[in-house]
């Protein structure tokens, strides 16, 4: 009997695969059919959401055309709206506290997962996640009537030193004996520190949980070769992390660009397109819907709902580009965003 | 054997920037490990000689791979883990304040059971790794040249050279083994440590990294952990048998010259194990 293939002869015809049925137990059927059903029904309850701001949208655009994405203007009584003030105000708060919330939120993380001794670490984990827990309301109280009064001064700093920048130029003199102190309130940047607060422990939870997961052999190899923790940490951790790390700030951004309850105590609403971020006065899409909603006209509410509707693109576009970049790395395989 | 003859045109980096790395002699004295209050070695005293290969062997559990962390102070990274005793590196105790953790390992050197390399790092960084994480400087011209020697010496140059910017990851098993091995030379250590660095390899690269482990000899006091008793009988030039007997710590029961362990073992349990009737 020779083992070698003899592909001449008659079974000279190469194998072709076979169907093969799973016989799954019916159990095994009728979750499978659940939790399909359960999906769909997730898809199907976002894709009516966009649907139903995308139909609503449509008589604005009608009715104002493409101005409305230009213009900046929000004044309903002589039909001139426009929200290009606005969508530039959201992205500046969100930038603000971007820029605020990314360095804390990895330093914490980094911290949490690679160096806090055990009692301190649980500790950690608890105030964060409680900083998560507490209501956007509450810290847009807080912000308002504890933290507006002190960030002030810090405003004022940023402008006298930094203030040939721009975008931290405010339009009041810094050196003033009394200097205009409602110049510096309601601000994208008083906005910005406060919803960090909020996008602080949301990025910090998906970091910490990639960090952990980073291999133990090439810790142990980098360790063993004589690196110093930080080194080990540097070379094996943060690379690992990477995919986790930019998700985890993604699923930030979508959190800042749609913060609510915060934002709508904190700023006073202005119109005009500014990039003067230490400046009083700004709108973002979330504080403009809730805030005009009680009395909006027919008109009026489908100019929201096509605020809306751009929000949850804008939201929809930044978490569709943090899934291709954390599916690409290693610890975004790992994760589930 | 002409594989080996072709790489045998080794460049020695060493003499040429005059760093002294000679291989050195270990000591273990009174050596005793636990995690947490579990008790795992009892007392250990082993003697390693320079430019030899001392072959620790024995049944699973018996804390041969808890010693050998210890000599590389791998042991304390864990958080429950505690140890009393010496480990003397030329007579120094590594465990002494005055020593840094990273110095001494970087002096003895560690090659894992599994391969691990750094996987997004070409070869050649990997290989340069452990200069870049120790701070240690060298200059453009030189690196290419101990990348050169050190995958030399690790016996992967002629497979590997026409691709050093591939990713570390994309190796085979038994390759990327030698590329841990060429990582570990590349910091110039006196002692190399190896954790069955061939159990998870297929009988050719085992082959390849037994003749890499007596060719390293004479440069690197080599001491290996393996379960293959007729590895350790080709390799070691010196052997030590663990055991522990059942809820009792770990310890040596003989140690020797390897001929002596396993032609003329003087402990009954030392001749049961290397004639294979348990473990």
């Amino acid at each position: 009997m020779t083992l070698a293939l003899d592909l001449s002869g008659p079974q000279a015809t190469p194998p072709v695969p076979r169907e093969i049925d799973p016989g799954l137990p019916t159990g095994d059927r009728v979750f499978h059919g659940a939790a399909r059903t359960v999906g769909v029904f997730v898809l199907v309850l976002t894709g009516s959401i966009g649907l139903f701001l995308g139909l609503q949208s449509i008589p604005t655009f009608q009715h104002y055309g493409l101005n409305f994405l230009t213009r900046s203007e929000w004044q309903p009584a002589i039909d001139q709206i426009g929200i290009s003030a606005v969508v530039l105000g959201t992205i500046e708060v969100a930038v603000v506290a971007l820029f605020v919330s990314f360095p804390l939120a990895l330093l914490t993380a980094v911290y949490i997962s690679e160096y806090a001794p055990g009692r301190l670490k649980s500790m950690l984990v608890s105030a964060v996640d409680l900083m998560a827990a507490v209501p956007p309301i509450i810290y847009g109280l807080w912000a308002v009537f504890l933290f507006q009064p002190h960030i002030i001064y810090v405003a004022r700093w940023l402008h006298t030193y930094l203030g040939w920048l721009p975008f931290l130029h405010v339009n009041t003199d810094p050196h003033a004996a009394v200097w205009e102190q409602s110049r510096y309130t309601s601000s994208v940047f008083v906005a910005g520190l406060a919803v960090s607060l909020m996008t602080i422990p949301l990025g910090c939870a998906i970091m910490r949980g990639v960090f952990a997961q980073a291999p133990i052999g090439e810790r142990e190899a980098a360790l063993a070769l004589g690196a110093t923790k930080w080194g080990m940490v540097r070379t094996v951790v943060l690379p690992f992390g990477r995919g986790g790390v930019i998700g985890g700030t993604m699923l930030s951004l979508g959190r800042a660009l749609g913060e609510t309850a915060a934002v709508l105590l904190i700023i006073s609403p202005a119109f005009d397109l500014k990039f003067r971020i230490l400046e009083a006065g700004t709108e973002t899409i979330s504080a403009l819907i809730a805030g005009n909603f009680g009395d909006a006209s027919a008109t009026q509410l489908s100019a929201l709902l096509s605020a809306g509707f751009i929000l949850f693109v804008m939201t929809l576009c930044v978490n569709t580009v943090a899934a291709i970049f954390v599916n690409r790395s290693r610890s975004g395989a790992a994760t589930e965003i | 054997m002409s594989v080996l003859a072709s790489e045998s045109t080794t460049v020695d980096l060493r003499a040429a920037t005059g760093v002294a790395g000679a291989p050195a002699q270990l000591d273990a004295v009174e050596v005793s490990a636990w995690f947490g209050t579990n008790f795992v070695l009892d007392r250990v005293s082993l003697s390693m000689p320079a430019a030899t290969v001392t072959a620790l062997i024995g049944p699973s559990g018996c804390g041969k791979s808890t010693f050998l962390r210890i000599l590389n102070r791998l042991h304390e990274s864990v958080p429950s883990a505690q140890l009393a005793g010496k480990v003397l590196l030329d007579g120094e105790d590594i465990y002494d304040p005055g020593h840094r953790v990273t110095q001494t390992r970087k002096r003895i050197g560690m090659v894992f059971q599994k391969p691990n390399p750094f996987p997004t790092m070409s070869i050649a960084d990997n290989v340069l790794a452990g200069l870049k994480l120790t701070g240690t400087k060298v200059n453009k011209s030189e690196r290419s040249q101990l990348v050169e020697s050190c995958l030399t010496r690790a016996g992967l140059w002629s497979e590997v050279r026409d691709r050093l910017g591939d990713h570390g990851g994309a190796l085979s098993g038994g390759q990327q083994q030698r590329l841990c091995i060429a990582r570990s030379l590349a910091v110039d250590p006196d002692v190399l440590l190896m954790d069955e660095p061939c159990s998870a390899l297929d009988p050719t690269s085992t082959r390849r990294i037994e003749e890499t482990i007596s060719e390293l000899r004479s440069e690197v006091t080599i001491v290996i952990v393996t379960h293959n008793m007729q590895q350790a009988h080709r390799v070691s030039q010196q052997s030590a048998f663990f055991l522990a007997a059942q809820g009792c710590p770990g310890g040596i029961v003989e140690a020797g010259p390897t001929e002596q362990i396993f032609n003329d073992p003087v402990d009954t349990r030392t001749a049961d194990y290397v004639h294979g009737r348990f473990g």
